[in-house]
């Protein structure tokens, strides 16, 4: 699965490299040197970030984490959800992980669901270092802002749905 | 209007205040795990991401291209009908629905979005595509979701959310229309 994103991905840019050949040769050159120059400039973060986050995820106490998303935690429990998942570091198998291991210890369902929406809507190390360098700050902002309200209409429609 | 004009672009500067943050943070975690861990822990972890970092490089440069491509080959009248700010709520379905089948990681999504941008998309339709790869992504669902959690929890989470980044462009184009009709108030 993992290979055939991959491979998707470089089929579209090989794809969108030969149209702009089409058009010119010129344009294939100047647009590829671009993307390329802005590759090498995204490297020393993706280097910082990539190799970084291990270390902060080795920091973090996971069954500590599991035990604030207990069913019976109410509203308290939803906001320490809502702000783990935006803090939680590391890549998806960090985030998945934690929210797993806490459905399985007895977590309220509406918790980890605002966790895991939380975590996907605001992970502050991704924001830190896809986020902020390669889109125009004001989008950044905005972004956040709308997604604000987001976890709790999720938290709401849950448990109006019911467990599953 | 030609589709192939100049575009404006923000240059990116290699090093600023977040990836400072987040050098602080690293260097302190690290040193963290090594005094409390050991070495041969410290080193582990090391080498693993190492070994993610040259995983994801191939990545990077594919998305970096698609985006420079896009931004060149995109013709700018389509993306105005389609997602631009005239585009109304079918501008933000359009991009939730993109945002949903666009394969990759934060890698891609993110120069992709930023590329429309430039190019006259609607930034409601934009929040609204980032939103909905983030939540409704099959990539990351299939992956990641689904063996973590189990069938029954991913279905359900799924259906909760998929209103969301509908909610999510019509929110950003309120706070904008907002913000711009404080401006010209005032």
């Amino acid at each position: 699965m993992i290979y055939f994103v991959d491979g998707l991905l470089w089929v579209i840019a090989l794809g969108l490299g030969l149209i702009a050949a089409s058009r010119s040769r010129t344009l294939l050159r100047d647009s590829a040197r671009e993307g390329v120059v802005d590759c090498v400039r995204l490297l020393p973060r993706i280097m910082l970030g990539v190799i970084g986050s291990g270390y902060i995820a080795a920091l973090l106490p996971q069954e500590v984490v599991g035990r604030w998303l207990g069913a019976d935690s109410g509203f308290t429990g939803l906001c320490i959800a809502i702000l783990g998942g935006a803090f939680t570091p590391g890549g998806p198998v960090i985030g998945f992980s934690i929210g797993a291991a806490a459905l399985k210890g007895g977590a309220g369902a509406p918790q980890v669901i605002a966790y895991t929406v939380a975590w996907a809507l605001f992970a502050v190390q991704r924001m830190l270092i896809w986020e902020l360098p390669v889109m125009p700050q004001r989008l950044v902002w905005l972004r956040l802002m709308a997604s604000l309200p987001l976890p709790f209409l999720v938290v709401v429609a849950a448990m109006l749905l019911g467990r599953p | 209007m030609s589709s192939e004009g100049p575009i404006q672009r923000r240059p990116r500067k290699t090093f600023d205040w977040s990836s400072a943050t987040l050098a602080v943070a690293v260097v302190v975690a690290a040193a963290v795990v090594f005094w409390r861990d050991g070495q041969a822990r410290f080193l582990e972890i090391l080498i693993s991401d190492l070994l993610l970092f040259v995983d994801i490089l191939p990545k990077v440069l594919a998305a970096c291209l698609i985006a420079a491509f896009v931004a060149v080959l995109m013709p700018r009248e389509v993306v105005l009908r389609w997602v631009g700010a005239e585009s109304g709520l079918m501008g933000i379905l359009i991009a939730t629905l993109a945002g949903s089948i666009c394969p990759g990681g934060p890698i891609t999504i993110f120069p992709i979005a930023a590329a429309f941008v430039a190019i006259g998309a609607d930034t409601g339709a934009a929040i609204a595509f980032i939103t909905s790869w983030t939540l409704l992504g099959y990539a990351r669902i299939l992956v990641w979701e689904l063996p973590f959690f189990g069938g029954e929890f991913v279905i359900w989470r799924t259906i909760i959310s998929l209103p969301l980044p509908i909610v999510a462009g019509l929110l950003a184009r309120f706070i904008v229309g907002l913000s711009s009709r404080g401006k010209g108030g005032g």
